[in-house]
């Protein structure tokens, strides 16, 4: 009975979600480094055995998934089939087969049903520390930012590379957390592969053939139909962003034709001194995240949805060449999906929503004693959010992340990691665009050392010289700004110092607004002034 | 105590129908009347009036009434407590409202995220600062306060939140605040060291919040109670189940209301738990559906599973991180939107889904016609002939196979080329599927395997999905125990007075100081032995849990220690405990970090008496069947000639072979093909699988 067997495979399609849910739980329960376990910044999925992507992980970020579905095909022409073994799993952090920087660990694992190979589960997470320069973008090449991992094997039948572990010891900061980490994703493969094999057997099936064929047909067709429901043409968009210490312009044209979406980059500034240059394959996940959400966003996201989007670049800081530092290439990465729905709305008018902070205001921290103090030293990350764009219909998202879905750290955890006091973390009043529909508000932070230490941080903001801009007769979002209590004025990127008894303010950018201010309804407006997201003397 | 308490009372107000229990020397006599929206109090009434009347006995004659309730949940789900002032940390106003500053759902642009529980012109910061350690960075401005008192009177509030940061670890702040604010103020006022005494800024602002905004109206609500049953000559102490799984007085109750959220399933997991030690189960999976949701928990050595933060009013199909966390100690179970009342539809890629929407009782599912226009899973149910269309709820409505069919081929059928059968097999599948996806990684989470449990299923949809779902999770038996339409409140009767006290303290294993960690337990115990001494005078026994972590890692695991004195040479024991239960959850213990305390907790209940131990049958004698239906096998994907046997022509040491319907007045007991049906000593029907 066809309709039966119809049933069966949707049922068998939701089972192998949920087989990667349990693959990401696992990391995030088992994770050191407060970027995974606090803040989610990992992803993993499953693949059949040409490398294609069958499934994701609802928990993770855009910047992990889509860069990963181009890596396993990476590890696959590195690896050749006769030396795969049940119980292997591979590891890499090139930025160029990864997912962009060297603080990501991928790690990708066959999975054999008895003698054959019927694909691969894979998993990334953002590690505390690679060595090298530290989270940042001073480095002058990608030889500054850390340990370079080519992609081999971190265990072989089950039996962990040593040498390997030996090396990393000796060239990070936290070795204890990074090696932990390590285990943490090998671990959760192995879980999602047993559950696999379950699933196989219960329903009796050698290999994941028949389902996948199933899912990529059934997603490449709804896909299509979405794609012949749109304009055709091409259309394109110029943005600023703050760069490193000077502006840069990205630009994007979009295409839209009976086949697919393509993407070009051309235009857009060359690659930067500093290393927040972005490598392609961190600036295709971004992009095509952003037509996902505006073209499919209810498809499950597997290879057949994405195939139908073309990403390309000459080189240039949106396809930086190695040896390019690449550290922060999120910051400028987060600008990406802003730059493609801008050139999305003059094909689909009214439709898209304003520009938002985009780039996270990623904070690291390394505090010590002042010099001759007693006290701790230690590294602290925090993740932060801005206001997202107006939306239409809808005030923008106060202080929530997008494009990136990850969480923030609680405060509380945070200062339990190192000797730091967070006195303000609050929404930024007047901080969004105005609008028909507000933009939504940034938040301003304030951290100092605690009694008796200082500290260093790596500064990686962006929308300080450039704000996000309204749409539709919106007003633009406020600008950001970083500087120290007693008015000194700091750098958005790079290494800077936070002397004793001085505390680093942040005030995070406000998304744009959508539609002219003065259709504003009257109880928005009224509501605005009672919470206070807008104050009388603005 | 308990030996006192003969006669007991049990009273469960869920969403739809209020269920009371009543024991009588251990004879069981149960009722369900609608619930009372306007009056809860009401319902319990007259609900006590039948089962009394049943007893052949007075109001006066109850030794003890327990009582569980939605009412809290409900008054956070549809936002209708107090109005609220929280007084917070200055710097902090924002917490409960910038959330994680996530987006649950990646990809829909158009998210709303749920509006927090006091809106910003309702919180109000203090300046005042507590560090991580527990130390004072900044005096608490009292000034303020003062004058903070005097705008809460006059903007008419009816109840004060306190949540200053790190409270957790040095209360002194939010209890020297409360007594300013009281001095000139008569609302209650909640402090979040003592509602939620966790780490997590978010987590516990937003428990104290939503104990503050539920607060006047609980205490009204019980205090209510309290006189009506006095007044119907029930003089009996009253004691409320709490969503641990233990028994608080009233008094207790009234103060931390939001202890009281999820106290009917927690009722219904005791409820499994009593099944489970009557038949000697040590792995137990309780599987709970009603109208609604769908309810999953697991029970080990006759012990559910606890946790210490859950969410409440999930706002986004049912979608983690939708709702409000609520830290508190909690019977750990997951909750999906998947009841008789859920909604079938067809989504962009011609996918079957099933809820989180629901019909509820108005309009009901299609086959009850009562406006009903859409499918729900009871339609799908009847139209696979697994219910009796002139026999559901003992008659009292009879279904519409027309009607369900209807709607089934419009929503369903229709836009997927489907026949109303495989349209209806097709949403009972989906549906199943969804709780045994939430079964599995409930499982996982607690580094379980889920098909090494025996499946306990009660609430009146669950016995038609049981076996069907433990074919889906590898599970081969399956308890129906009797009286399973109004477990809740039999599990409110089973109940231990029992509390668990919480204390987060962060220590290195290698800096572990005895003389620290004794004190705070002796601390835990007191306070624990305290709420429990409020309701029994007999044993009492504790459990001691250490939630511990290698360094760094942010999830803490359960490792359960020595009910005893702690000395400095312990640490090899502890180190061991830890890495033991490590590997049981995730494979291999972790060479090289640290490994570290967070949080401790006591645990404190009296002693059960020894129920009834039966052993469980495997093995009966066919039984002759009386008549035969057509109804959908789903394993083998066909209609099958299917056995349809009353519940009450059975005896002990019967066995029925699946496919075969059991009824009831209730509700049906599906025995699919690969399944057989044992009758145990108690009429409990056990469902096991062919050639286990």
């Amino acid at each position: 009975m066809s309709d039966i067997n119809e049933i069966r495979m949707q049922v068998m399609w939701n089972r192998l979600i949920s087989v990667v849910e349990e693959q990401a739980l696992t990391l995030l329960r088992t994770a050191f480094s407060t970027s995974v376990r606090e803040a989610g910044d990992l992803s993993a999925g499953v693949y059949n055995a040409k490398g294609e992507m069958l499934a994701q992980a609802v928990t993770g970020t855009p910047g992990h998934v889509n860069t990963m579905a181009e890596a396993v095909l990476h590890f696959i022409a590195e690896i050749p089939r006769e030396d795969m073994y049940p119980g292997d799993t591979y590891v890499t952090n090139d930025p160029w087969k990864g997912t962009g920087h060297l603080h990501d660990i991928t790690m990708v694992s066959p999975s054999f049903k008895g003698e054959e190979l019927i694909g691969f589960f894979a998993c990334t997470a953002h590690v505390v520390d690679v060595g090298g320069r530290g989270f940042g973008a001073d480095g002058k090449s990608v030889y500054e930012e850390g340990i370079q991992i080519p992609i081999m094997k971190f265990a072989e039948r089950g039996v962990v590379n040593k040498d390997l572990l030996k090396i990393l010891r000796l060239n990070v900061r936290e070795p204890n957390q990074v090696i932990g980490d390590f285990f943490s994703l090998a671990a959760c493969n192995d879980v999602g592969h047993k559950r696999l094999i379950e699933m196989l057997d219960e329903v009796g099936y050698d290999n994941l053939d028949t389902l996948g064929n199933f899912i990529l047909s059934r997603t490449h067709v709804a896909t299509m139909e979405r794609i012949a429901g749109l304009p055709k043409g091409a259309w394109s968009n110029e943005m600023l962003t703050d760069g490193y210490d000077e502006p840069i312009k990205l630009a994007a044209e979009v295409s839209i034709t009976n086949s697919g979406v393509n993407v070009d980059f051309a235009g857009s500034g060359a690659m930067s001194r500093w290393g927040i240059n972005v490598p392609l394959i961190y600036t295709k996940a971004y992009a095509c995240y952003a037509l996902k959400c505006v073209v499919a966003p209810d498809i499950p996201n597997n290879a057949a949805s994405l195939a139908v989007f073309n990403v390309s670049s000459p080189t240039n800081i949106l396809n930086a060449e190695r040896p390019a530092p690449v550290s922060v290439r999120h910051v400028i990465g987060h600008m990406v999906p802003d730059l493609v729905l801008g050139a999305l709305a003059k094909a689909l008018p009214g439709k898209i929503l304003a520009e938002g902070a985009a780039a996270l205001w990623n904070i690291h921290i390394s505090v010590r004693p002042v010099a001759g103090g007693t006290g701790r030293r230690a590294e602290v990350l925090m993740f932060n959010s801005g206001g997202m764009g107006a939306r239409p219909g809808l005030d923008g998202l106060s202080s929530t992340a997008f494009p990136s879905g990850v969480h923030t750290m609680p405060i509380e955890a945070t200062e339990h990691t190192g000797p730091i006091v967070v006195w303000r973390k609050e929404l930024r009043p007047n901080s969004g665009g105005a609008g028909k529909y507000r933009g939504g508000l940034g938040q301003v932070i304030e951290i100092a050392p605690a009694e008796g230490h200082e500290f260093d941080f790596s500064a990686m903001f962006d929308r300080i010289a450039t704000p996000p801009r309204g749409r539709d007769g919106g007003e633009d979002g406020a600008p950001g700004s970083a500087r120290l209590d007693d008015g000194t004025k700091l750098r958005p990127k790079g290494w800077q110092h936070v002397p004793a008894g001085r505390r680093l303010v942040l005030e995070l950018p406000g998304g744009g607004g959508f539609g002219s201010p003065a259709e504003r309804s009257s109880e928005a407006k009224a509501e605005d002034l009672s919470k206070g997201y807008v104050t009388e003397k603005k | 105590m308990t030996q006192r308490h003969e006669i007991r009372l049990g009273a469960d107000i869920g969403g739809t129908f209020t269920d009371i229990a009543l024991e009588v020397r251990g004879k069981l006599f149960s009722t369900k009347v609608l619930t009372n929206y306007s009056a809860p109090e009401q319902a319990i009434l007259d609900g006590i009036e039948i089962v009394c009347r049943d007893a052949s006995i007075a109001p006066k004659d109850i030794d003890i009434v327990i009582h569980g309730t939605t009412l809290a949940t409900n008054a956070l789900i549809e936002r209708r407590g107090a109005k609220t002032a929280l007084v917070t940390t200055e710097g902090f106003r924002d917490v409960i409202e910038m959330r994680t500053e996530n987006r649950f759902e990646q990809y829909d642009l158009s998210l709303v995220l749920p509006s927090p529980l006091i809106p910003r012109e309702d919180r109000f910061p203090v300046k005042g600062r507590i560090d991580a350690q527990g130390r004072e960075l900044q005096p608490l401005d009292e000034r303020t306060l003062e004058a903070l008192a005097e705008v809460i009177g006059e903007r008419g509030f009816g109840a004060v939140a306190i949540g200053f940061i790190h409270s957790y670890m040095n209360p002194a702040h939010e209890e020297r605040a409360r007594e300013i604010l009281s001095e000139k103020l008569s609302i209650p006022i909640s402090i979040s060291a003592e509602v939620s005494p966790q780490m997590r800024e978010f987590e516990r602002f937003n428990t104290v919040c939503a104990n503050a905004y539920v607060r006047p109206q609980m205490a009204d609500y019980l205090s209510r109670l309290q006189v009506r049953l006095k007044e119907m000559g029930a003089n009996c102490p009253v004691f409320m189940i709490h969503s641990g799984g233990g028994l608080i007085s009233v008094e207790t109750a009234s103060e931390f209301p939001v202890r009281l959220v999820e106290s009917g399933p927690a009722g219904g997991a005791i409820f499994a738990a009593d099944i489970a030690r009557r038949f000697s189960l040590d792995r137990v999976v309780s599987y709970d559906m009603g109208g609604t949701t769908a309810k999953i928990c697991l029970i080990e050595d006759y012990q559910p599973h606890s946790a210490r933060t859950f969410e409440v009013a999930r706002t986004y199909r049912f979608c983690k991180g939708s709702g409000m966390p609520i830290s508190i100690p909690v019977i750990e179970m997951i909750e999906i939107g998947a009841g008789g009342g859920s909604i079938a539809w067809v989504d962009a890629m011609g996918r079957i889904q099933a809820g989180p929407e629901s019909a509820a009782s108005e309009p009901g599912p299609a086959c009850y016609q009562r406006g009903g226009e859409r499918p729900a899973i009871t339609d799908a149910d009847l139209v696979l002939g697994k219910l009796d269309p002139d026999n559901f709820a003992g008659g009292k409505i009879k279904l519409s196979v027309d009607s369900a069919m209807a709607a089934i081929t419009r929503d369903v059928g229709d836009r997927l080329r489907l026949t109303p059968q495989a349209a209806a097999f097709g949403i009972v599948e989906v549906v199943d599927e969804n709780m045994a996806n939430a079964a599995r990684v409930h499982a996982v989470e607690n580094g379980k395997n889920i098909s090494e449990n025996i499946m306990i299923a009660f609430g009146g949809a669950a016995p038609l999905h049981a076996a069907r779902l433990c074919e889906k999770l590898g599970v081969d038996q399956c308890l129906i125990p009797q009286g399973a339409g109004v477990g809740s409140a039999i599990g409110f009767l089973k109940a231990p007075f029992g509390y668990e006290a919480l204390a987060s303290k962060i220590m290195g294993l290698s800096k572990f100081d005895a003389g620290i960690i004794n004190a705070m337990l002796d601390d835990l115990k007191t306070t624990a032995e305290g709420f429990v001494r409020a309701g029994t005078d007999g044993e009492i026994v504790r459990e001691i849990t250490a939630f511990m972590r290698y360094a760094g890692q942010g999830w803490e695991i359960p490792v359960a220690l020595p009910d005893r004195a702690f000395a400095d040479g312990d640490r090899t024991m502890m180190e061991n405990a830890f890495k033991e239960r490590y590997a049981q959850f995730f494979g291999r213990a972790v060479e090289g970090p640290e490994i570290e305390f967070v949080t401790w907790s006591v645990k404190a209940q009296d002693v059960r008496p020894e129920g009834e131990r039966l052993a469980l049958k495997t093995e009966g004698a066919r039984v002759s069947v009386p008549s035969i239906r057509a109804v959908f096998d789903p394993a083998s994907g066909r209609t099958l000639e299917t056995a349809i046997v009353p519940r009450h022509a059975l005896s002990s040491g019967d066995r029925v072979t699946g496919p075969a319907v059991i009824v009831e007045r209730e509700t049906s007991t599906i025995v699919t093909s690969p399944f057989d049906a044992v009758i145990q000593a108690d009429g409990t029907i056990l469902l096991v699988r062919k050639g286990f």
